[in-house]
């Protein structure tokens, strides 16, 4: 039972990582991905490494089950049962729009007009019921949404945050007479003000349900008939892993499952060794992904829209998407300036130099064309070789010739501004946030990231990157490593003055409570348990909140009344360290609480990771031309993976490893430390 | 300009200042205390030419309606340091005088001139909404005001700066004219932060490529942002075509105000020229000239998205505004009510470019701001106003159906949750839902508008409305059909009334329990109803878009045939 299984499912590849704590190894597989379900991929990669499931204790899963149901909308179909009135929250949203310009283009909620049922019931502000929720109105909702087919159901009422009863007794309702247990209420997912955003959550949540809780059901069993007897897990958006009960419950908190778990791992694949301050980048087929690690955390965001009008309320680690991958189109516009993307020709048909139809020069095509990916063993397996010379033909046509430039002149420049663009990403993860890059070492991760190391490090002026050993992996990585998590919210919306602290002590002790519940359901052994707690405070009249630490005690699960004072302290401190100076006479609020119950599991030692023996001669492959800056070099190539712990290798070097090229610039210097990990650094002078 | 720079240096120049102005838009953002700078992002930052004060750079994430206007900023600013002679490193000019500056005088703009080695390189610019800046109403929405006086205090370009020191003299002038002093000074705060950040900023751009590289490159992109739209304008077909669309009325005498247009093309120039508007108005309609030039240009980068933010757009454009007309108000006529004037300005131009090119070209959107307050005071004595703006639908296009319930063209802000609404005001929503057979129909049809249905919980409070578009309905294009007009009721003892004039009203009373209900107009639609297919009226029937009668009225009765 000592092994423990990362599974992370991508678009085009499903990784799986195998750790065997007691031999002290990880073996890495990387498999096809099946559509429409992933479960085959997921099966069939875990086979590749592992004959006997019941020597595995965990399976800790990422999944972009949810995302892409949500991306693609192929949800289930649902209902929604909602106050007289309030209809039409859904497809309102908040009064935006997809674009700012252009006034194009037009919304279908995830729930059609139809299937969005009302029923006479008010609750006020102030948590008054003004009518009580009439429950033959409710039954014939629920058997309305029933007869036209639907399969899960959300329970949305007004002011539901600051009394459930009326949401209460309508789900109660609900659930007895629906036939499966996919009755999301707005109250349980999410008790916070805002109703867009608590019903939009709501909804996402009772539309994702069907299909992820079956997807997950059909892994659990088919894992549990191959002898499976450990713990299966998911990884959510906030970097966290929760039961599969929960999961099934709670499927949006898998929205951003994936790329979470990636930073996870690369957080403490910096820390390991030695960098608390990291720069993630995952440069995948048609985006560039960015998240910023400071002093080991990394940063989460309140919310975040999966797709115009499509709001998920929940925390989520903070990544930066920019739409610049190998696979980005680089194109001259009418007014002769070079551009990179939107457009991308992903990872289908690919690349010109993928010979797959496409015949507009991508970022790869120019990583190509200059050397820098040997065309003779392309990543993924899929073509014998690379058609360098029909990429070259594309940016001649496309590039080269429109800005009068030679075909090497041109995928430098398209480099170049593809480069920009990535450094544009940084600056404003980190820079724009009053975060100095100098003290972040940057960490490329994803099929091509580590090709752009050089040019990240000259154009935002960071001073080392960390490449992982297996950067192609690092998500699958991840779930092994992420900590058990539930967050809770409750919305209190009162001033300071007149907070009853003995109730939020209440609400507080219900949020460990129920962490505490699921920590203790979970098989895994916790290190140990953090509870981590947060008011959403502001001014009154201000509607941005400061999100406000407050230190609680808890001692034999029993959490110890915060005062006024405690509250208000810390308020000024957060406040102060946000916007410098305090408004005088102020009147402070309390918005929201939040809880965070963490169950840190035990971090394996990444040293299994690194080589063992080896030297630097024996993993020299050869010699390549690759170009640089203005000219052709001679470059080393090496395989990675072969290479000795300690081993120094000046630029320009690239080095090679089934799913990933590591780019070393002239003027750098790679160094391979006591994990396998390869550090770039500018040489001296 | 004889010198070129290359294009590679030119892109990554061009994502590096456009970075600049972003990250100034986003350090007020977040430090504005004030919501409708903080969460409305009623604000904006750009580089400006040095001589012209045109708009060189500006920030994404700001007003569409101040990517035009900010120019006539700096160029105020401009005129007043050259008459005086007297501009110098780390001054820093603040102004509200809309008639200078464009808008309205709630948005209070501050110029730095930007130094590079003793020499003006170029100018910085901040330009937010206060939250209140004086005048007889808090929050400046007046719709019964005949002089600028009455809306706020007018402040022309003086120096809060001179040489790096503030005037503290200035801020406390600035204070005492405002309700809210500690929310201005936080909003001020915030501006002069981030012309700091600016400034920061285009120091070490400079300093890695040179001011010379910079300078050619900031001139570049001008030429190159004129070569794009000349090559716009000379795929649309040359010719002649006029539009003409109303204002309800001033809020003062109920008359209809037309708004005219006759847009020309000739090969790749066009001219918008605004003959036979109505002349300058009684009451707050009234726009300045230098609005009316920037309402042109955010037209335009709707009908043509991808141009980039800056002033080489409108090279090949000539804007003609008529003296004496509403367009070009002089001082100290009303502005307040600027916004209602600049989206039926937006309206023709789409309408009459339309008939140009109906590929390009969008149906009207809702076409009214419809600033709604509810105000009152509550058993304790504490005053409250709940004041906001409220949403419609988006015209048809070629490619799909008008957005449902949007926000208007000329801004980007987002309506308060309702929740959050009756969490800080006495009032209740009964109605928070779309408007069925409020789209225009069409090949396309546009988008639906809202009903909002507020009830108040209070004792008595009192309402004012300042609309538009009561009296004349959003237009389609290319064939479709007009959307419904908006329609504003109040509640009294003897059940529910109209405003004598429409869509605009001063202190109607209101009781507890009794209520207002706005509703919007959608938007037009696009292409001839008839083309419509029978299942999407259906869809559109069963999803209760339309009523059934409704539907055979506008597209026949084709749609009974289609199954559900």
């Amino acid at each position: 039972m000592s092994r423990m299984i990362g599974v992370d499912v991508g678009g085009t590849f499903t990784d799986v990582f195998v750790l065997d704590e007691a031999a002290g190894t990880a073996e890495v597989a990387k498999v096809p991905t099946t559509r429409p379900d992933q479960s085959g991929g997921f099966l069939d990669g875990i086979a590749r490494q592992v004959d006997d499931l019941s020597t595995v204790g965990v399976v800790v899963h990422g999944t972009t089950a949810g995302t892409n149901a949500l991306l693609e909308r192929k949800g289930a179909r649902i209902g929604v049962i909602t106050t007289k009135g309030l209809r039409d929250v859904l497809e309102m949203r908040r009064r935006d729009r997809p674009r700012t310009w252009g006034l194009r283009g037009d919304f279908d909620p995830v729930v059609p007009r139809d299937l969005r049922l009302e029923v006479p019931e008010r609750t006020l502000a102030d948590g008054t019921v003004r009518k009580k929720v009439d429950i033959d109105a409710v039954r014939n909702a629920a058997s309305e949404l029933l007869d036209k087919g639907c399969e899960a159901v959300a329970i949305l009422f007004a002011n539901a945050y600051a009394n459930p009863a009326n949401e209460a007794v309508a789900v109660a309702v609900v659930r007895d007479l629906w036939p499966n247990p996919h009755v999301s209420a707005s109250s349980e997912i999410l008790p916070e003000i805002r109703e867009f955003e608590r019903f939009s959550t709501t909804a996402l949540n009772a539309y994702l349900q069907p299909e992820v809780s079956g997807y997950i059901n059909r892994l659990d069993s088919a894992l549990k008939n191959d002898g499976f007897g450990g713990e299966f897990m998911i990884v959510q958006s906030n970097g966290g892993v929760m039961g599969t009960d929960t999961a099934c419950r709670l499927p949006v908190r898998t929205a951003l499952s994936g790329p979470a778990a990636g930073v996870i791992a690369a957080g403490h694949i910096a820390q390991t060794a030695g960098f608390e301050n990291v720069i993630t980048g995952d440069m995948g087929g048609t985006s560039f992904d960015v998240a910023l690690i400071s002093d080991g955390q990394s940063m989460l965001s309140p919310q975040t829209s999966i797709d115009f009008g499509m709001v998920v309320r929940a925390p989520m680690i903070e990544i930066t998407t920019i739409g610049a991958g190998g696979g980005s189109i680089a194109w001259v516009d009418k007014g002769g300036l070079l551009n990179i993307g939107p457009e991308s020709a992903g990872s289908t048909p690919g690349p010109v130099a993928y010979a797959q139809g496409n015949t507009r020069p991508t970022v790869t095509d120019a990583n190509v064309v200059l050397g820098r990916i040997d065309p003779d063993s392309p990543i993924g397996g899929k073509l014998d070789r690379l058609d360098v010379e029909a990429a070259g033909r594309a940016i001649d046509e496309h590039v080269g010739g429109k800005l009068r430039l030679t075909t090497t002149e041109a995928a430098e420049a398209i480099l170049r501004v593809a480069n920009s663009r990535m450094a544009g990403a940084i600056r404003l993860v980190s820079i724009e946030r009053g975060f100095d890059p100098k003290r972040f070492a940057f960490m490329p991760f994803g099929g091509g990231g580590a090709l752009h190391t050089g040019a990240m490090l000259q154009d935002v002026g960071i001073g080392r990157a960390i490449v992982p050993r297996y950067p192609g992996v690092t998500s699958a990585m991840g779930c092994v490593i992420a900590d058990m998590r539930q967050d809770f919210v409750q919305t209190i919306n009162t001033l300071t003055a007149s907070l009853d602290a003995d109730g939020l002590r209440e609400i507080m002790q219900r949020h460990v409570d129920d962490g505490m519940a699921l920590l203790d359901a979970a098989q895994s052994r916790f290190e140990g348990r953090d509870v981590v707690v947060e008011l959403d405070m502001a001014y009154v009249g201000q509607t941005h909140t400061v999100a406000v630490p407050l230190s609680i005690e808890v001692a034999d699960g029993r959490v110890k009344a915060t005062t006024k004072d405690a509250i208000e302290n810390a308020f000024d401190a957060a406040y102060r360290a946000t916007y410098g100076r305090l408004l005088q006479n102020g009147t402070r609020r309390v918005m929201n609480l939040r809880t965070a119950v963490i169950g840190r599991r035990p971090k394996f030692d990444l040293t299994a990771l690194a080589p063992e023996g080896g030297s630097v001669e024996a993993a020299r492959t050869g010699t390549r031309s690759v170009h640089f800056g203005d000219s052709w070099h001679e470059t080393s190539i090496y395989d990675r993976l072969a290479l000795p712990v300690g081993a120094e290798i000046p630029g320009p070097a690239i080095l090679v490893q089934p799913d990933t090229t590591v780019l070393i610039d002239p003027g750098l210097t790679g160094r391979v430390d006591a994990f396998g990990n390869t550090i770039i650094t500018p040489d001296e002078g | 300009m004889t010198e070129t720079i290359d294009p590679i240096t030119l892109a990554v120049l061009a994502g590096r200042m456009e970075q600049i102005a972003d990250e100034m838009d986003a350090t007020l953002f977040r430090a504005a205390f004030n919501p409708i700078i903080a969460e409305a992002h009623d604000a904006s930052h750009g580089l400006y030419h040095a001589q012209t004060g045109d708009t060189l750079v500006q920030g994404k994430s700001g007003l569409p309606i101040f990517v035009g206007v900010m120019s006539f900023a700096v160029k105020a600013v401009i005129d007043k340091a050259a008459a005086s002679g007297d501009l110098a490193d780390g001054d820093i000019y603040i102004f509200n005088d809309a008639h200078m500056g464009g808008t309205h005088l709630s948005d209070m703009r501050l110029v730095r001139p930007y130094y590079r080695d003793g020499k003006l390189f170029c100018y910085l610019a901040s330009v937010g909404h206060w939250h209140d800046v004086g005048g007889a109403v808090p929050g400046n929405y007046n719709p019964s005001a005949t002089e600028a006086f009455q809306e706020a205090f007018v402040l022309p370009p003086v120096k809060l700066a001179r040489a790096g020191v503030v005037n503290q003299d200035i801020i406390d002038i600035l204070l005492r004219n405002t309700r809210l002093p500690q929310s201005a000074m936080g909003d001020l705060n915030g501006q002069l932060g981030a012309l700091d950040l600016g400034v920061k900023r285009l120091d070490e751009l400079l300093d890695e490529y040179g001011a010379e590289t910079v300078a050619r490159a900031l001139d570049a992109l001008g030429d190159r942002a004129e070569t794009l739209m000349r090559a716009e304008l000379s795929t649309l077909p040359d010719g002649r075509w006029e539009a003409v669309d109303y204002l309800d009325n001033d809020g003062i005498t109920d008359e209809a105000l037309p708004i005219k247009i006759a847009l020309a093309i000739d090969g790749d120039r066009m001219t918008l020229d605004f003959e036979g508007t109505a002349p300058v108005t009684a009451g707050p309609v009234n726009i300045a000239r230098p609005t009316a030039v920037a309402t042109a240009y955010v037209a335009i980068k709707h009908i043509f998205p991808d141009l980039p933010a800056n002033a080489g757009v409108m090279r090949p454009i000539e804007v003609r505004v008529p003296e004496g007309s509403l367009l070009s108000a002089e001082f100290p006529a009303p502005v307040g009510g600027y916004t209602e004037t600049i989206l039926r300005m937006i309206d023709v131009i789409f309408s009459a470019a339309a008939q140009a090119a109906p590929d390009r070209v969008v149906a009207n959107a809702y076409g009214t701001i419809n600033a709604l307050s509810i105000a009152g005071k509550r058993a304790n004595g504490q005053p409250w106003v709940m004041f906001s703006f409220y949403g419609g639908g988006h015209g048809g296009s070629v490619e799909s159906d008008g957005l449902n319930h949007g926000n208007a063209p000329i801004s980007t802000a987002t309506i308060p949750p309702m929740e959050i609404l009756e969490a800080a005001y006495p009032v209740m929503f009964r109605q928070w839902a779309l408007r069925p057979d409020s789209a225009g129909a069409g090949r396309h049809r546009g988008g639906l508008g809202a009903v909002y249905e507020i009830e108040v919980l209070e004792e008595k409070a009192e309402a004012f409305l300042f609309g538009e578009r009561g009296r004349f309905a959003p237009q389609g294009v290319a064939g479709g059909a007009e959307a419904a007009m908006n329609a504003f009721h109040y509640e009294q003892a003897d059940g529910w009334h109209a405003p004598p004039l429409a869509s605009k009203m001063l202190g109607i009373k209101l009781r507890r329990g009794q209520a207002v209900r706005l509703e919007t107009p959608g938007g037009g639609g696009y292409g001839d109803a008839s083309e419509r297919s029978a299942e999407a009226v259906a869809r559109d029937v069963s999803l209760g878009y339309l009523t059934p009668e409704t539907a055979t009225a506008m597209y026949g009765a084709a749609w009974k045939d289609i199954p559900q």
